[in-house]
Order: C-alpha cells, then structure tokens, then sequence
C-alpha cells in the first residue's frame, strides 16, 4: 500500500433523524393514537364485566377476562322481539354480500369491456348517463325503487336486495373496469379479433384472465361497501334478511333493564370484522383501488 | 396466396377525409412497402384491409373476393403488430394457437403449423413461456409466428420492428426478408423507416396526406423520385437541393445559380422543360464527387465518420451540400475541395408544383 495522497474529502449518509423528522413521526403518532383509542376502549370494554364497567374507568385493562359478552352477542342478544343474537344478522350479510359481489363485477367488467372495446354508437352518452348516476343521492331514487320493486314483486326479498346493490353498484364498477381496460392496447384486442375472437370469447378467455388486479380492486370495494350499507338494507331486504348492520343497530336498540355496554361492543366488533379484515389483509390492493378509480376520468 | 386490390378507397374519422379516393393494386407474392411520415394514412390504410377500420367508400378484394365489408377472420389475413400485442395471460404456444383453437382446427394439425412456425423462427425453446418472459425480439417473433400459423394470403404488418432497438431491428427485418422468399406469400409492410422499406420491399408505396406519392421498385423510388417529397423522404443523408433556374438555349439545358451554370443535357426528363423556369436541382450525396480535377469549389464544413464511408458536408455559396466519400480522406475541416456532379443522376423539380421535371 502507498501512503495516502490528498485523499478525497469522505461524505457522510445526511443523518436520518433531523428535527423535521422527529416532528413528522410525533404528529402521525399522535394521529394514529386518536384514531385507535375507540377501538382500544371498545375492545378492552367487550372483555369487562357490568360490574367493572359500572367502575367507569374506561381506559383501564380489563381486571378479570370474559368472553360472556361476546358470546350473548353473537348467540342470545336481543333484536327487537327475537333474542338469537346478530348470528342471523352475519349469515343475512353474507347470504346479500356473496351475490352482489360477483354479479356487479362480472356486469361491471361486461359494460366497461364493451364501452372501451366495441365502442357501439352513443357509447360516450351512456357512459355519461351511467356517471351522472353516480351523483345523484341514493334517496332520490328510494321511493320510486320501491314502487318498482313492489311491482316486480322483489320487494322485501333477497333477490330484490341483491338487484338493489347491483344497480347502485353499476356506475362505479363500470367506470373501474372501463379505465382498467383503456389502459390496454387496443392492438390486442384487434390481434384476437383477427384471430377470429367474438364479443364473449375476447371478455371471456383474454379480458377477465387479465382482469385479476381489478377484480380484486373491485371484490375489496363491493363486499366492504356491501357488508357496511345500512339504509338500502333496511328498505329493501324484508324482514327474514335483515343485513348485519341492521341487527346491530336493533341489539343496541333494544334496552330491557341495563345497557349492556359489554355486549354492545362485542356486537359492534363483530359486524365490522369483515371489513376490518379486508382492509388489513389487503391494504396495499384497496390503495391501489383508489388510485385507479381517481387517476384518468 | 392471394393478391389485394383496393378501388377508390376512403376513409373519415368524423368529418376528418384521412384517406381519398385511393386504388392500389398489391400482387400475388408481392412484398408492398407503404413508407410515409406519422399520420400520413398508412396505418389506416393497413387497418381498412385487416378489417379493423370501416370504410366510408370503395372496396377492397382480397384474393379476388369482396371483403370490404368481410369480418377481420374471414379476409384470410394474418396480422403483426408494432406493439406485439401478444395475450399476456397465454404462454407462447397457445398465444400462437388461439386463432386455430378458436375455429376449431383439429388438435394434430395445430400442433403441427405450431410446431413449424416455431421451427421457422427458433421460437420451440420458449414455447413454454409466457409473453412477460420473453425479450422484445422474441416477442415480435412470436407475434410474426401467430400471423404464420393462420397461413394466411395476405400478412399485414403494422410498423413491426419500430419498437426494437437498432441491432435486433436489422436482425429482424433479414429475417422477414428471409421469410418473404421461403413463404413467397403477398406482405403488406407499414414502416416510416426509409431503411426498411429499401431493404424489403419489391415495391414501396410513399404516402402522404392520405394521398399516395409514388408507386415504384426501391431503386426507382429512390432515384427517380416523383416530387420533392418523395426526394427528400428517401435517403440518408437527404438529396442535397440547389435553387436555380433553367435556360434553353442552342448550347443546350443550362441550369444556373449562384456561382454555378451546369449543363444538364445529359440529364433524363419528361418533357421539355421552358426558358427561365425556375426550377429545384436535387443531387443524392453520392452523385456529388469530390476530387482534385472537379470544375466546382465549396469549403469542407464538417466531416461524420460513418465507419465504412464518411459523410462530408461542404459548404458550396452557403449551401451545406453532402457528399459521401468511401475510402481514405485527402482533406480536412475548413479546407478547399473541388467536386463534380454526375449530371446523368440529378433529378429536376418545377419549384412551385415541386413536381419532377
């Protein structure tokens, strides 16, 4: 080795904890402390007992652990009349949330292969039309859906639920699936018209194989904004359908004696599982979901 | 094998005429070349005959029968695209099969047109793979193995090596060439590049505007070409012009500019052109000879090696004028040359019709 000669100044990695940084990383704590502070009280409060929870210190560790609100919730709670917990509530949910899934996405995929594809004559206005529909408020449209449902005889049953979800359902489906599709080339789907594709073998056999990322996009938006709708399930689906929500809101409700504050959380927790799991298992898709809904109109 | 003929041929966009009134004849084993600048037709013009884009009027027949009107699978046309367009979800080989599996070709004959385009094309390693495997050489060649299995009349491709870089690009279009004389099936190739029309083509079709320029042999195109357009579309270097005007007289055709009277007798044109017409000279950098005994004189303004030849740019009166030199260099930057031009190559354009003489 020769000895050094002038040896280039080293520079330094610029440290990473300045000031600023310590700033940003305080504030999001403090953010995400607020936002979980209703989850914590109502989690460490599902696992009281009354009498515990008559003590009023609402921040505290629960001194003895029970899983007797959770079960009465789920088993034996009372919704209105009926004492059989919210487990009719979840089965309701999922028996509305499977089909209204499946169906708006498949539609949704059909309208916006169609509109960004095949480009039928006056497609641009019925694209126009489908957007305006997703401006007006659903109240608007409630009366009238029940006269219309009452006439097709749909009203108050699952079909009628699911028809309801499909159709609200539509403008933004159509809109995901037509920006996802835009972004392909048309050159492919000119390729496998040459190769002798028709309308159903191009959507069927090149499309929707494409289609996995927004299918999940979609799936993640459908089935939370399903599982999350109260008002639309409490109109149409009739009384043996009653979605979750709507049970829970009936569990809280109905008071004889005390407030069960313990089964009340424990309820509240229950219906919002599968959302929450959802966003937990599939955060990076829905962001992306966001995205792709909002970038290109 | 099948020829395409198109009559009267037009084609709008809303109110926009992108093609008019246009005929073309492409024989049987024809290998056709449309060569024009972005936006000229000549992808639309590809498009109408796939069956992609409806017309507005006209006909096309391929292979003797009307298919204006026909869908694109039954015009008996296989199509490559610039983009490739292969389906990302299917590996090679059933990218190259769907069109076969589609129309319900039995199983023994898809494998074995699979098995003999990838044979042509080297692809039977990566028939396994999926698109998103594959470089982008190997994806064209894929694409250019599923318009062969088709074993079409007619192959239309659309710009096909534009997105290749320079080596692969050279590559490719041997291969094609290679092809084109193994299958001797009719081609219709979309290019800007000058280059790939030159090379492939046994006619090339200059468009512009919607509107076709010239319609000629390669060699034809390039040193006869029919207006200033044409001229300065093909070659690299460009066709050197001189503006200048003509006199007849008994010592014959003289063409004079600034500080230049060349006889151009010798040179082939039309008709016969007026006294004091002013007129455009085109020289091609290889009819611009410089040497020691050359009657004119300009100042070397710079020198691009090219390799194998160089590109000499000389300023004659404040023309750059290029030239192209093989061989070693007797000169240099900012020095004095003298040159001749091969009067029995330059091609003459009225200046305002730009129209050859």
């Amino acid at each position: 080795m020769t000895a050094v000669v002038n040896p280039l100044p080293i520079t330094r990695r610029p440290r990473r904890l300045g000031p600023a940084r310590i700033g940003v990383y305080a504030f999001l704590l403090c953010a995400s402390l607020f936002f979980l502070m209703p989850l914590y009280i109502m989690l460490v409060t599902s696992f009281k007992t009354m009498d515990e929870i008559r003590l009023g210190n609402i921040f505290v560790f629960p001194v003895s652990v029970t899983i007797e609100p959770w079960v009465t919730a789920w088993t034996s709670a009372c919704t209105g009349v009926s004492c059989d917990g919210i487990r009719g509530g979840f089965w309701n949910s999922l028996m509305i949330v499977i089909p209204s899934t499946i169906l708006p996405i498949f539609l949704g995929a059909l309208n916006g292969y169609a509109l960004s594809f095949w480009r039928p004559r006056g497609s641009q206005m019925l694209f126009g039309i489908l957007m305006m529909g997703a401006f007006i408020p659903v109240q608007v449209m409630m009366f009238p859906l029940v006269r219309i449902l009452a006439t097709l005889g749909l009203f108050s049953s699952l079909p009628g639920i699911v028809l309801v979800h499909i159709i609200f359902s539509m403008p933004v489906m159509t809109l995901l699936f037509r920006n996802y599709y835009l972004s392909i080339p048309q050159e492919l789907f000119k390729a496998a018209r040459i190769d002798g594709g028709g309308f159903f073998r191009i959507f069927v056999q090149l499309m929707l194989p494409m289609s996995t990322p927004i299918i999940i996009v979609a799936a993640i938006m459908q089935v939370t904004g399903v599982w999350n709708d109260y008002i639309l399930g409490l109109v149409f689906a009739g009384r043996d359908n009653l979605p979750m929500t709507v049970q829970l809101n009936n569990v809280i409700n109905t008071t004889t004696g005390t407030r069960l504050y313990n089964v009340n959380m424990a309820a509240t927790i229950l219906t919002s599982m599968v959302p929450l799991i959802i966003y937990f298992v599939s955060g990076r898709w829905f962001v992306r979901g966001i995205a792709a809904g909002a970038v290109k109109g | 094998m099948a020829s395409v003929e198109i009559h009267d041929l037009c084609i709008r966009f809303g109110h926009n005429e992108v093609i008019k009134d246009l005929s073309l004849d492409v024989a049987d084993g024809e290998f056709l070349v449309l060569l024009g600048p972005s936006g000229c037709g000549k992808s639309t013009l590809l498009h109408s005959i796939a069956g992609l884009i409806d017309v507005a009027a006209g006909r096309i027949d391929i292979g003797g029968t009307d298919m204006t009107w026909a869908d694109p699978t039954d015009r008996n046309i296989g199509m490559v695209f610039q983009s490739y367009a292969l389906y990302p979800t299917m590996t090679v080989e059933r990218n190259m099969s769907f069109g076969l599996r589609i129309n319900g070709t039995p199983k023994a004959e898809i494998e074995r047109r699979v098995n003999r385009a990838a044979e042509m094309l080297q692809l039977q390693p990566l028939l396994h793979r999926k698109p998103s495997q594959l470089s982008g050489g190997q994806r064209q060649r894929v694409a250019i193995g599923r318009a062969l299995v088709r074993e079409a009349g007619v192959f239309l491709f659309d710009e096909p090596l534009s997105n290749l870089d320079a080596k692969l690009r050279a590559e490719l279009r041997r291969e094609l060439k290679l092809l084109h004389k193994n299958l001797g099936s009719t081609m219709v190739y979309v290019t800007h590049d000058q280059v790939e029309a030159m090379t492939l083509a046994t006619r090339i079709v200059v468009m512009r505007n919607g509107k076709i320029q010239q319609i000629g042999a390669p060699a034809e195109v390039y040193e006869k070409p029919e207006n200033l357009f044409v001229a300065g579309f093909l070659g690299s270097p460009g066709m050197n012009i001189l503006s200048g005007r003509l006199s007849v007289s008994l010592n014959g055709l003289v063409f004079s500019s600034k500080g230049i009277a060349l006889n151009i007798e010798s040179c082939p044109l039309m008709g016969r052109p007026g006294d004091e017409q002013e007129v455009l000279l085109g020289i091609r950098p290889e009819n611009l000879v410089i040497h020691a005994a050359g009657e004119l004189q300009a100042t070397v303004s710079v020198i691009e090696p090219m390799g194998n030849h160089h590109v000499v740019w000389i300023d004659f009166n404040g023309n750059l004028l290029s030239s192209i030199v093989t061989g070693a260099l007797t000169f240099h930057v900012d020095e004095a040359v003298r040159f001749t031009i091969d009067v029995a190559k330059v091609s003459l354009f009225d200046k305002t019709s730009e129209q050859r003489l």
